[in-house]
Protein backbone atom coordinates (compact mmCIF):
# COMPACT_ATOMS: atom_id res chain seq x y z
CA UNK A 1 0.00 0.00 0.00
CA UNK A 2 2.72 2.74 0.60
CA UNK A 3 4.63 2.24 -2.33
CA UNK A 4 1.25 3.15 -4.04
CA UNK A 5 0.69 5.97 -2.03
CA UNK A 6 4.25 7.30 -2.65
CA UNK A 7 3.74 6.71 -5.69
CA UNK A 8 1.18 9.78 -5.47
CA UNK A 9 3.64 12.48 -4.95
CA UNK A 10 5.42 11.33 -8.40
CA UNK A 11 1.74 12.56 -10.41
CA UNK A 12 2.13 12.79 -14.28
CA UNK A 13 0.95 16.49 -15.68
CA UNK A 14 -2.27 15.88 -16.02
CA UNK A 15 -3.13 14.60 -12.78
CA UNK A 16 -1.36 17.32 -10.73
CA UNK A 17 -2.95 19.71 -13.37
CA UNK A 18 -6.28 18.03 -11.96
CA UNK A 19 -5.31 17.97 -8.47
CA UNK A 20 -4.05 21.23 -8.58
CA UNK A 21 -7.60 22.16 -9.89
CA UNK A 22 -9.75 20.36 -6.95
CA UNK A 23 -7.66 22.10 -4.33
CA UNK A 24 -8.28 25.53 -5.84
CA UNK A 25 -11.91 25.12 -6.32
CA UNK A 26 -12.34 23.89 -2.76
CA UNK A 27 -10.29 27.01 -1.12
CA UNK A 28 -12.45 29.08 -3.88
CA UNK A 29 -15.96 27.46 -2.95
CA UNK A 30 -15.48 29.72 0.37
CA UNK A 31 -13.29 32.45 -0.29
CA UNK A 32 -15.09 33.82 -3.65
CA UNK A 33 -18.91 34.35 -2.45
CA UNK A 34 -17.20 36.01 1.09
CA UNK A 35 -14.48 38.39 -1.20
CA UNK A 36 -17.58 39.17 -3.14
CA UNK A 37 -19.75 40.08 -0.09
CA UNK A 38 -16.82 42.24 1.48
CA UNK A 39 -16.36 44.01 -1.74
CA UNK A 40 -20.32 44.58 -1.61
CA UNK A 41 -20.53 45.74 1.49
CA UNK A 42 -17.39 48.42 0.87
CA UNK A 43 -18.92 49.46 -2.24
CA UNK A 44 -22.66 50.45 -0.31
CA UNK A 45 -20.64 52.27 2.31
CA UNK A 46 -18.10 53.81 -0.80
CA UNK A 47 -21.58 55.03 -2.98
CA UNK A 48 -23.36 56.28 0.77
CA UNK A 49 -20.06 58.37 1.22
CA UNK A 50 -19.30 59.57 -2.23
CA UNK A 51 -23.18 60.73 -2.92
CA UNK A 52 -23.86 62.06 0.17
CA UNK A 53 -26.69 59.87 0.77
CA UNK A 54 -28.81 60.45 3.89
CA UNK A 55 -28.80 58.31 6.25
CA UNK A 56 -32.50 57.94 6.07
CA UNK A 57 -32.55 56.79 2.40
CA UNK A 58 -29.25 54.34 2.54
CA UNK A 59 -27.62 54.06 6.05
CA UNK A 60 -24.10 53.24 5.99
CA UNK A 61 -23.52 49.23 6.73
CA UNK A 62 -21.40 50.67 10.19
CA UNK A 63 -24.83 52.39 11.17
CA UNK A 64 -26.86 49.52 10.45
CA UNK A 65 -25.08 47.07 12.41
CA UNK A 66 -24.59 49.56 14.85
CA UNK A 67 -28.87 49.79 14.89
CA UNK A 68 -28.65 46.00 15.66
CA UNK A 69 -27.23 46.47 18.37
CA UNK A 70 -28.69 49.54 19.90
CA UNK A 71 -31.93 47.67 19.33
CA UNK A 72 -31.14 44.55 19.80
CA UNK A 73 -33.80 44.11 22.81
CA UNK A 74 -36.86 45.18 20.15
CA UNK A 75 -35.71 42.90 17.07
CA UNK A 76 -34.48 39.98 18.90
CA UNK A 77 -38.11 39.84 20.68
CA UNK A 78 -39.71 40.41 17.42
CA UNK A 79 -37.72 37.77 15.40
CA UNK A 80 -38.63 35.03 18.43
CA UNK A 81 -42.70 36.15 17.55
CA UNK A 82 -41.63 35.59 13.97
CA UNK A 83 -39.62 32.57 14.61
CA UNK A 84 -42.54 31.10 16.52
CA UNK A 85 -44.72 31.39 14.23
CA UNK A 86 -42.39 29.86 11.15
CA UNK A 87 -41.68 26.76 13.39
CA UNK A 88 -45.19 26.06 14.29
CA UNK A 89 -46.39 26.44 11.02
CA UNK A 90 -43.56 24.22 9.38
CA UNK A 91 -44.48 22.04 12.08
CA UNK A 92 -47.91 21.20 11.25
CA UNK A 93 -46.92 21.97 7.46
CA UNK A 94 -45.03 18.77 8.20
CA UNK A 95 -47.99 17.06 9.91
CA UNK A 96 -50.52 17.99 6.88
CA UNK A 97 -48.28 17.53 4.20
CA UNK A 98 -46.97 13.84 5.23
CA UNK A 99 -50.74 12.98 6.61
CA UNK A 100 -51.83 14.14 3.57
CA UNK A 101 -49.89 12.34 1.59
CA UNK A 102 -49.95 9.16 3.10
CA UNK A 103 -53.77 9.31 2.94
CA UNK A 104 -53.57 9.80 -1.04
CA UNK A 105 -50.94 6.88 -1.51
CA UNK A 106 -53.82 4.67 -0.01
CA UNK A 107 -55.40 4.84 -3.07
CA UNK A 108 -54.91 6.46 -6.74
CA UNK A 109 -59.10 7.11 -6.02
CA UNK A 110 -58.16 9.66 -3.33
CA UNK A 111 -55.49 11.40 -4.74
CA UNK A 112 -57.61 11.72 -7.81
CA UNK A 113 -59.93 13.18 -5.87
CA UNK A 114 -58.01 15.56 -3.43
CA UNK A 115 -55.09 16.47 -5.40
CA UNK A 116 -56.57 19.21 -7.25
CA UNK A 117 -57.63 21.15 -4.00
CA UNK A 118 -54.54 20.87 -3.01
CA UNK A 119 -52.99 22.63 -6.37
CA UNK A 120 -55.48 25.40 -5.73
CA UNK A 121 -55.07 26.34 -2.05
CA UNK A 122 -51.18 26.50 -3.56
CA UNK A 123 -51.50 28.75 -6.12
CA UNK A 124 -54.16 31.05 -4.90
CA UNK A 125 -51.68 34.29 -3.59
CA UNK A 126 -51.87 34.23 0.31
CA UNK A 127 -52.05 37.92 0.29
CA UNK A 128 -55.63 37.78 -1.67
CA UNK A 129 -56.65 35.05 1.03
CA UNK A 130 -55.96 36.69 4.14
CA UNK A 131 -58.64 39.24 4.51
CA UNK A 132 -61.10 36.48 3.71
CA UNK A 133 -59.02 34.71 7.20
CA UNK A 134 -59.32 37.69 8.68
CA UNK A 135 -62.86 37.79 8.55
CA UNK A 136 -63.56 34.14 9.66
CA UNK A 137 -60.35 33.47 12.25
CA UNK A 138 -60.23 35.92 15.41
CA UNK A 139 -57.67 34.35 17.35
CA UNK A 140 -53.94 36.45 15.72
CA UNK A 141 -51.77 33.43 16.73
CA UNK A 142 -54.42 30.98 14.33
CA UNK A 143 -54.50 33.34 11.58
CA UNK A 144 -50.66 33.79 10.98
CA UNK A 145 -50.11 30.38 11.23
CA UNK A 146 -52.97 29.53 8.80
CA UNK A 147 -51.16 31.66 6.83
CA UNK A 148 -47.73 30.34 6.70
CA UNK A 149 -49.33 26.49 6.88
CA UNK A 150 -51.09 26.90 3.45
CA UNK A 151 -47.82 28.31 1.79
CA UNK A 152 -45.29 26.00 3.10
CA UNK A 153 -47.22 22.42 3.18
CA UNK A 154 -47.59 22.06 -0.52
CA UNK A 155 -44.25 21.13 -1.24
CA UNK A 156 -44.16 18.78 1.35
CA UNK A 157 -47.23 17.06 0.26
CA UNK A 158 -46.13 16.77 -3.46
CA UNK A 159 -42.86 15.52 -2.86
CA UNK A 160 -43.67 13.07 -0.24
CA UNK A 161 -47.01 11.74 -2.76
CA UNK A 162 -44.05 11.46 -5.17
CA UNK A 163 -41.86 9.66 -2.88
CA UNK A 164 -44.21 7.74 -1.79
CA UNK A 165 -45.54 5.82 -5.28
CA UNK A 166 -41.92 5.95 -6.34
CA UNK A 167 -41.00 2.49 -4.79
CA UNK A 168 -39.35 -0.32 -6.79
CA UNK A 169 -41.74 -2.34 -8.34
CA UNK A 170 -39.96 -5.45 -7.36
CA UNK A 171 -39.37 -4.49 -3.33
CA UNK A 172 -43.28 -3.73 -3.96
CA UNK A 173 -43.48 -7.57 -4.82
CA UNK A 174 -41.45 -8.85 -1.78
CA UNK A 175 -43.29 -7.38 0.55
CA UNK A 176 -46.69 -8.91 -1.49
CA UNK A 177 -44.42 -12.42 -1.42
CA UNK A 178 -44.50 -12.13 2.47
CA UNK A 179 -47.67 -11.15 3.07
CA UNK A 180 -47.04 -7.81 4.09
CA UNK A 181 -49.90 -5.61 5.56
CA UNK A 182 -50.97 -2.28 4.38
CA UNK A 183 -49.55 -0.82 7.59
CA UNK A 184 -46.34 -2.50 7.45
CA UNK A 185 -45.44 -2.14 3.86
CA UNK A 186 -45.91 2.05 4.55
CA UNK A 187 -43.65 1.49 7.59
CA UNK A 188 -41.20 -0.70 6.31
CA UNK A 189 -41.17 0.28 2.50
CA UNK A 190 -42.78 2.91 1.12
CA UNK A 191 -42.21 5.68 4.37
CA UNK A 192 -38.28 5.41 4.04
CA UNK A 193 -38.29 5.59 0.31
CA UNK A 194 -40.65 8.86 0.36
CA UNK A 195 -38.01 10.23 3.03
CA UNK A 196 -35.14 11.79 0.39
CA UNK A 197 -38.04 13.37 -1.32
CA UNK A 198 -40.01 14.43 1.85
CA UNK A 199 -36.33 16.20 2.95
CA UNK A 200 -36.44 18.14 -0.47
CA UNK A 201 -39.79 19.04 -0.04
CA UNK A 202 -38.84 20.41 3.81
CA UNK A 203 -35.88 21.85 2.44
CA UNK A 204 -38.10 24.23 0.24
CA UNK A 205 -40.80 24.50 3.12
CA UNK A 206 -38.47 25.61 5.61
CA UNK A 207 -37.98 28.81 3.44
CA UNK A 208 -41.45 29.11 1.89
CA UNK A 209 -43.13 29.45 5.94
CA UNK A 210 -40.61 32.01 6.62
CA UNK A 211 -41.81 33.74 3.80
CA UNK A 212 -45.30 32.64 4.58
CA UNK A 213 -45.15 33.93 8.40
CA UNK A 214 -43.50 37.32 7.08
CA UNK A 215 -46.18 37.85 4.42
CA UNK A 216 -48.78 36.98 6.83
CA UNK A 217 -47.20 39.58 9.73
CA UNK A 218 -47.46 41.99 6.74
CA UNK A 219 -51.12 42.17 6.08
CA UNK A 220 -51.72 41.33 9.57
CA UNK A 221 -49.57 44.01 10.63
CA UNK A 222 -50.98 46.48 8.11
CA UNK A 223 -53.41 46.58 10.56
CA UNK A 224 -51.65 47.19 13.66
CA UNK A 225 -52.03 43.68 14.85
CA UNK A 226 -48.72 41.91 14.96
CA UNK A 227 -45.55 42.06 16.82
CA UNK A 228 -42.55 40.16 14.84
CA UNK A 229 -39.96 41.46 12.91
CA UNK A 230 -42.39 42.53 9.65
CA UNK A 231 -44.16 44.72 11.59
CA UNK A 232 -40.89 46.25 12.86
CA UNK A 233 -40.05 46.47 9.22
CA UNK A 234 -43.59 48.47 8.39
CA UNK A 235 -43.23 50.97 11.49
CA UNK A 236 -39.53 51.71 10.45
CA UNK A 237 -40.84 52.41 7.14
CA UNK A 238 -43.39 55.15 8.62
CA UNK A 239 -41.06 56.43 10.64
CA UNK A 240 -38.44 56.94 7.93
CA UNK A 241 -36.13 55.11 10.55
CA UNK A 242 -34.20 53.40 7.21
CA UNK A 243 -31.20 51.79 9.67
CA UNK A 244 -33.41 50.39 11.51
CA UNK A 245 -35.39 48.69 8.41
CA UNK A 246 -32.14 47.55 7.44
CA UNK A 247 -31.45 45.12 10.63
CA UNK A 248 -34.58 43.87 10.14
CA UNK A 249 -34.34 42.71 6.50
CA UNK A 250 -30.64 41.54 7.73
CA UNK A 251 -32.25 39.31 10.83
CA UNK A 252 -35.09 38.23 8.55
CA UNK A 253 -32.46 37.17 6.08
CA UNK A 254 -30.06 35.19 8.08
CA UNK A 255 -33.38 33.70 9.60
CA UNK A 256 -33.68 31.84 6.48
CA UNK A 257 -30.04 31.22 5.61
CA UNK A 258 -30.08 29.59 8.97
CA UNK A 259 -33.29 27.55 8.72
CA UNK A 260 -32.07 26.26 5.40
CA UNK A 261 -28.50 25.09 6.60
CA UNK A 262 -30.12 23.49 9.54
CA UNK A 263 -32.58 21.71 7.16
CA UNK A 264 -30.19 20.51 5.34
CA UNK A 265 -27.81 19.29 7.83
CA UNK A 266 -31.02 17.51 8.94
CA UNK A 267 -31.31 15.43 5.58
CA UNK A 268 -27.87 14.94 5.12
CA UNK A 269 -27.33 13.10 8.30
CA UNK A 270 -30.32 11.49 7.82
CA UNK A 271 -29.33 10.22 4.37
CA UNK A 272 -25.76 10.46 4.29
CA UNK A 273 -25.43 6.48 4.69
CA UNK A 274 -27.55 5.20 1.64
CA UNK A 275 -28.61 7.49 -0.61
CA UNK A 276 -26.55 8.87 -3.38
CA UNK A 277 -27.80 12.71 -2.90
CA UNK A 278 -25.77 12.56 0.20
CA UNK A 279 -22.75 10.64 -1.03
CA UNK A 280 -19.31 12.25 -1.70
CA UNK A 281 -18.66 11.30 -5.96
CA UNK A 282 -16.17 8.37 -5.90
CA UNK A 283 -14.08 7.80 -8.99
CA UNK B 1 -59.75 -20.89 -7.75
CA UNK B 2 -60.59 -24.36 -6.91
CA UNK B 3 -56.89 -25.28 -5.85
CA UNK B 4 -56.72 -29.85 -6.09
CA UNK B 5 -54.24 -30.93 -3.53
CA UNK B 6 -52.08 -33.91 -4.32
CA UNK B 7 -52.01 -37.38 -2.49
CA UNK B 8 -49.53 -36.75 0.63
CA UNK B 9 -47.96 -40.13 -0.11
CA UNK B 10 -45.96 -41.01 -3.34
CA UNK B 11 -47.55 -43.05 -6.21
CA UNK B 12 -45.06 -45.44 -6.61
CA UNK B 13 -42.56 -46.66 -4.19
CA UNK B 14 -39.27 -44.96 -4.52
CA UNK B 15 -40.49 -42.83 -6.76
CA UNK B 16 -39.44 -39.15 -5.12
CA UNK B 17 -42.79 -37.32 -4.07
CA UNK B 18 -44.01 -34.13 -6.10
CA UNK B 19 -44.26 -31.18 -4.72
CA UNK B 20 -45.85 -29.44 -6.99
CA UNK B 21 -47.93 -29.58 -10.29
CA UNK B 22 -48.86 -26.90 -13.22
CA UNK B 23 -51.61 -28.38 -15.34
CA UNK B 24 -52.38 -26.28 -18.34
CA UNK B 25 -51.38 -23.27 -17.17
CA UNK B 26 -51.96 -20.44 -19.66
CA UNK B 27 -51.59 -16.71 -18.76
CA UNK B 28 -53.18 -13.94 -20.66
CA UNK B 29 -52.29 -9.97 -20.38
CA UNK B 30 -55.10 -7.07 -20.32
CA UNK B 31 -53.06 -6.13 -23.09
CA UNK B 32 -53.92 -9.41 -25.35
CA UNK B 33 -50.47 -11.45 -25.00
CA UNK B 34 -50.87 -14.92 -24.20
CA UNK B 35 -47.46 -15.30 -22.28
CA UNK B 36 -48.31 -18.91 -21.08
CA UNK B 37 -50.55 -21.81 -23.26
CA UNK B 38 -51.24 -25.11 -21.50
CA UNK B 39 -47.95 -25.32 -19.47
CA UNK B 40 -47.63 -28.65 -17.87
CA UNK B 41 -44.23 -28.79 -15.22
CA UNK B 42 -44.16 -31.46 -12.59
CA UNK B 43 -41.80 -30.23 -9.72
CA UNK B 44 -40.74 -33.26 -7.94
CA UNK B 45 -38.98 -32.52 -3.98
CA UNK B 46 -35.47 -31.84 -4.18
CA UNK B 47 -35.59 -30.73 -7.85
CA UNK B 48 -32.97 -28.39 -9.03
CA UNK B 49 -34.76 -27.52 -12.12
CA UNK B 50 -33.99 -24.88 -14.94
CA UNK B 51 -36.10 -23.26 -17.59
CA UNK B 52 -34.44 -22.28 -19.97
CA UNK B 53 -35.29 -20.25 -22.99
CA UNK B 54 -35.41 -17.55 -24.83
CA UNK B 55 -36.60 -13.77 -23.79
CA UNK B 56 -40.55 -13.67 -24.10
CA UNK B 57 -41.10 -17.47 -23.47
CA UNK B 58 -42.95 -16.78 -20.47
CA UNK B 59 -40.46 -17.93 -18.03
CA UNK B 60 -40.57 -15.32 -15.68
CA UNK B 61 -44.32 -15.29 -16.26
CA UNK B 62 -44.04 -19.09 -14.99
CA UNK B 63 -42.42 -18.25 -11.80
CA UNK B 64 -44.52 -15.30 -10.91
CA UNK B 65 -47.63 -17.65 -10.89
CA UNK B 66 -46.14 -20.06 -8.78
CA UNK B 67 -45.42 -17.65 -6.24
CA UNK B 68 -48.64 -15.87 -6.45
CA UNK B 69 -47.50 -12.87 -7.79
CA UNK B 70 -50.02 -13.39 -10.36
CA UNK B 71 -53.11 -16.01 -10.99
CA UNK B 72 -53.46 -18.02 -13.99
CA UNK B 73 -55.86 -17.48 -16.89
CA UNK B 74 -56.61 -20.56 -16.89
CA UNK B 75 -55.35 -24.30 -15.67
CA UNK B 76 -54.24 -24.85 -12.48
CA UNK B 77 -51.45 -24.93 -9.54
CA UNK B 78 -51.46 -28.61 -7.42
CA UNK B 79 -49.42 -27.70 -4.53
CA UNK B 80 -49.07 -31.02 -2.79
CA UNK B 81 -50.92 -31.56 0.66
CA UNK B 82 -50.33 -28.88 3.80
CA UNK B 83 -47.62 -26.83 1.37
CA UNK B 84 -48.35 -23.90 -0.49
CA UNK B 85 -46.90 -20.15 -2.00
CA UNK B 86 -46.12 -19.25 1.45
CA UNK B 87 -43.64 -22.08 2.04
CA UNK B 88 -41.58 -19.85 -1.59
CA UNK B 89 -38.59 -17.93 -0.97
CA UNK B 90 -37.95 -15.28 -4.63
CA UNK B 91 -34.96 -13.97 -5.54
CA UNK B 92 -35.46 -11.49 -7.89
CA UNK B 93 -32.93 -10.68 -10.95
CA UNK B 94 -31.75 -7.10 -9.36
CA UNK B 95 -30.81 -7.87 -5.77
CA UNK B 96 -33.72 -5.87 -4.40
CA UNK B 97 -32.79 -4.64 -0.95
CA UNK B 98 -34.13 -2.05 1.08
CA UNK B 99 -31.23 0.79 0.28
CA UNK B 100 -31.56 2.26 3.94
CA UNK B 101 -30.98 -1.13 5.94
CA UNK B 102 -28.54 -2.38 7.10
CA UNK B 103 -27.20 -6.12 5.57
CA UNK B 104 -28.92 -7.86 8.95
CA UNK B 105 -32.51 -5.65 8.80
CA UNK B 106 -32.69 -6.74 5.22
CA UNK B 107 -32.16 -10.66 5.60
CA UNK B 108 -34.54 -10.23 8.76
CA UNK B 109 -37.32 -8.35 6.61
CA UNK B 110 -39.32 -11.30 5.70
CA UNK B 111 -39.35 -12.39 9.56
CA UNK B 112 -40.02 -9.24 10.61
CA UNK B 113 -43.15 -9.25 8.24
CA UNK B 114 -44.44 -12.18 10.34
CA UNK B 115 -44.05 -10.61 13.58
CA UNK B 116 -40.29 -12.26 14.95
CA UNK B 117 -38.44 -9.41 17.14
CA UNK B 118 -35.19 -9.11 16.10
CA UNK B 119 -33.94 -10.88 19.31
CA UNK B 120 -35.75 -13.52 18.24
CA UNK B 121 -34.86 -13.50 14.59
CA UNK B 122 -31.20 -12.89 15.58
CA UNK B 123 -29.46 -16.70 15.48
CA UNK B 124 -31.68 -17.27 12.36
CA UNK B 125 -30.43 -14.95 10.52
CA UNK B 126 -26.74 -14.81 11.58
CA UNK B 127 -27.04 -18.78 10.32
CA UNK B 128 -27.86 -17.55 7.00
CA UNK B 129 -25.26 -15.02 6.67
CA UNK B 130 -22.44 -17.31 7.50
CA UNK B 131 -24.11 -19.96 5.08
CA UNK B 132 -23.84 -17.07 2.11
CA UNK B 133 -20.14 -15.92 3.33
CA UNK B 134 -21.63 -12.49 4.81
CA UNK B 135 -20.55 -12.83 8.10
CA UNK B 136 -18.95 -9.84 9.55
CA UNK B 137 -20.87 -7.56 7.05
CA UNK B 138 -24.12 -7.72 9.03
CA UNK B 139 -23.99 -3.76 10.00
CA UNK B 140 -23.45 -2.65 6.00
CA UNK B 141 -25.47 -1.21 3.89
CA UNK B 142 -26.60 -2.34 0.66
CA UNK B 143 -23.95 0.59 -1.26
CA UNK B 144 -21.43 -0.80 0.49
CA UNK B 145 -21.21 -3.98 -0.91
CA UNK B 146 -20.31 -5.76 -4.29
CA UNK B 147 -22.84 -6.83 -7.03
CA UNK B 148 -21.79 -10.46 -5.82
CA UNK B 149 -22.15 -9.72 -2.37
CA UNK B 150 -25.81 -7.63 -2.57
CA UNK B 151 -26.78 -10.87 -4.65
CA UNK B 152 -25.69 -13.28 -1.41
CA UNK B 153 -27.24 -10.83 0.47
CA UNK B 154 -30.79 -11.62 -1.10
CA UNK B 155 -30.44 -15.25 -1.46
CA UNK B 156 -29.90 -15.37 2.22
CA UNK B 157 -32.97 -12.91 2.65
CA UNK B 158 -34.83 -15.53 0.41
CA UNK B 159 -33.81 -18.49 2.93
CA UNK B 160 -33.93 -16.89 6.27
CA UNK B 161 -37.93 -18.35 6.57
CA UNK B 162 -36.59 -21.89 5.34
CA UNK B 163 -38.81 -22.19 2.47
CA UNK B 164 -39.64 -25.72 0.64
CA UNK B 165 -39.15 -24.23 -3.04
CA UNK B 166 -36.43 -21.46 -3.54
CA UNK B 167 -37.56 -19.15 -6.80
CA UNK B 168 -34.53 -17.97 -8.51
CA UNK B 169 -35.35 -15.08 -11.74
CA UNK B 170 -32.47 -14.95 -13.44
CA UNK B 171 -30.37 -13.72 -10.28
CA UNK B 172 -26.72 -14.38 -11.23
CA UNK B 173 -27.57 -12.65 -14.96
CA UNK B 174 -26.17 -9.01 -13.90
CA UNK B 175 -22.74 -10.33 -12.57
CA UNK B 176 -19.22 -10.99 -14.20
CA UNK B 177 -18.38 -14.16 -15.21
CA UNK B 178 -16.04 -14.54 -11.98
CA UNK B 179 -18.54 -14.27 -9.46
CA UNK B 180 -21.40 -15.72 -11.21
CA UNK B 181 -19.13 -18.83 -11.08
CA UNK B 182 -18.67 -18.28 -7.39
CA UNK B 183 -21.98 -18.00 -6.79
CA UNK B 184 -23.49 -20.87 -8.76
CA UNK B 185 -20.79 -23.35 -6.78
CA UNK B 186 -22.23 -21.67 -3.53
CA UNK B 187 -25.72 -22.42 -4.38
CA UNK B 188 -25.13 -25.79 -5.17
CA UNK B 189 -23.59 -26.27 -1.91
CA UNK B 190 -26.28 -24.48 0.34
CA UNK B 191 -28.88 -26.68 -1.85
CA UNK B 192 -26.93 -29.82 -1.06
CA UNK B 193 -27.00 -29.37 2.57
CA UNK B 194 -30.54 -28.20 2.83
CA UNK B 195 -32.03 -30.55 0.51
CA UNK B 196 -35.07 -27.60 -0.58
CA UNK B 197 -36.45 -27.32 -4.22
CA UNK B 198 -35.04 -24.81 -6.60
CA UNK B 199 -36.78 -23.59 -9.52
CA UNK B 200 -34.21 -21.80 -11.64
CA UNK B 201 -35.13 -19.04 -14.56
CA UNK B 202 -32.61 -18.23 -16.57
CA UNK B 203 -31.11 -17.65 -20.28
CA UNK B 204 -27.64 -19.24 -20.40
CA UNK B 205 -27.27 -22.78 -22.03
CA UNK B 206 -24.20 -23.43 -19.19
CA UNK B 207 -25.35 -22.15 -16.15
CA UNK B 208 -28.53 -24.04 -16.49
CA UNK B 209 -26.79 -27.37 -17.02
CA UNK B 210 -24.08 -26.93 -14.48
CA UNK B 211 -26.66 -26.40 -11.79
CA UNK B 212 -29.75 -28.35 -12.23
CA UNK B 213 -30.97 -31.71 -12.43
CA UNK B 214 -33.24 -30.66 -14.74
CA UNK B 215 -33.26 -28.53 -17.76
CA UNK B 216 -36.99 -27.16 -19.12
CA UNK B 217 -36.50 -25.88 -22.15
CA UNK B 218 -39.16 -23.10 -23.54
CA UNK B 219 -40.46 -21.75 -26.53
CA UNK B 220 -42.13 -18.45 -27.46
CA UNK B 221 -44.99 -16.88 -28.63
CA UNK B 222 -46.71 -18.11 -27.32
CA UNK B 223 -45.04 -19.05 -24.22
CA UNK B 224 -45.07 -22.88 -24.12
CA UNK B 225 -42.71 -26.11 -22.70
CA UNK B 226 -40.65 -27.34 -25.43
CA UNK B 227 -38.80 -30.10 -24.19
CA UNK B 228 -37.30 -31.46 -21.23
CA UNK B 229 -33.56 -32.41 -20.32
CA UNK B 230 -32.68 -34.33 -17.35
CA UNK B 231 -28.57 -33.79 -16.62
CA UNK B 232 -27.74 -36.67 -14.98
CA UNK B 233 -24.56 -35.76 -13.46
CA UNK B 234 -23.53 -36.33 -9.83
CA UNK B 235 -23.39 -33.89 -6.66
CA UNK B 236 -21.27 -32.26 -5.78
CA UNK B 237 -20.14 -30.80 -8.93
CA UNK B 238 -17.69 -28.27 -9.11
CA UNK B 239 -14.82 -26.85 -11.69
CA UNK B 240 -13.47 -29.93 -12.75
CA UNK B 241 -17.29 -30.70 -13.78
CA UNK B 242 -17.54 -27.49 -15.83
CA UNK B 243 -13.94 -28.52 -17.82
CA UNK B 244 -15.16 -31.96 -18.53
CA UNK B 245 -16.08 -33.17 -21.55
CA UNK B 246 -19.35 -34.67 -19.84
CA UNK B 247 -20.48 -31.10 -19.11
CA UNK B 248 -19.77 -30.00 -22.70
CA UNK B 249 -21.77 -32.89 -24.14
CA UNK B 250 -24.66 -31.87 -21.95
CA UNK B 251 -24.22 -28.56 -22.94
CA UNK B 252 -24.13 -29.45 -26.60
CA UNK B 253 -27.75 -31.34 -25.87
CA UNK B 254 -29.29 -28.55 -24.07
CA UNK B 255 -28.09 -26.03 -27.01
CA UNK B 256 -29.47 -28.25 -29.32
CA UNK B 257 -32.67 -28.23 -27.97
CA UNK B 258 -32.55 -24.85 -27.06
CA UNK B 259 -32.09 -24.13 -31.09
CA UNK B 260 -34.89 -26.30 -31.53
CA UNK B 261 -37.22 -24.68 -29.46
CA UNK B 262 -36.03 -21.13 -31.26
CA UNK B 263 -36.74 -22.28 -34.40
CA UNK B 264 -40.14 -23.93 -33.70
CA UNK B 265 -41.41 -20.33 -33.01
CA UNK B 266 -40.05 -19.36 -36.30
CA UNK B 267 -41.60 -22.16 -37.87
CA UNK B 268 -45.05 -21.15 -36.49
CA UNK B 269 -44.73 -17.47 -37.67
CA UNK B 270 -44.12 -19.07 -41.45
CA UNK B 271 -47.36 -21.34 -41.14
CA UNK B 272 -49.17 -18.40 -40.78
CA UNK B 273 -50.50 -18.80 -37.24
Amino acid sequence: MTAIEDATLKLDPEEARRARQERLERIGKWVLPLAIMVLAIVLWDRICVWNEIPQYILPRPGVVLQTLHNDAGLLFSSLLVTLRITFFSLLLAVIGGVGLAVLFAQSKWVEMSFFPFAIVLQVTPIVAIFPLINIYVNNQTVKLLLCAWIVAFFPILSNTTLGLNSVDRNLRDLFKLNGATRWQQLRYLRLPAAMPYFLGGLKIAGGLSLIGAVVAEFVAGAQGQSSGLASRIIEAGYRLNAPRLFAALILISLTGILIFLVLSLVSHLILRRWHESALKQER
Amino acid sequence: MIQEKLAETPAAPGAVPMLLALRNVGKVFSNGVTALSKVDLAIREGDFLSLLGPSGCGKSTALRLIAGLSTPTSGQLDWRGSIDRSNTGFVFQEPTLLPWASVFDNVWLPLRLKGVSRAKAEPAVMEMLSRVHLTGFENAVPRELSGGMKMRVSIARAMVTKPRILLMDEPFAALDEITRFKLNNDLLELWQDERFTVVFVTHSVFESVFLSSRVVVMAARPGRVHGELPINAPYPRDEAFRTSPDYAALCRQASDVLVDAINSTAGSHHDGH
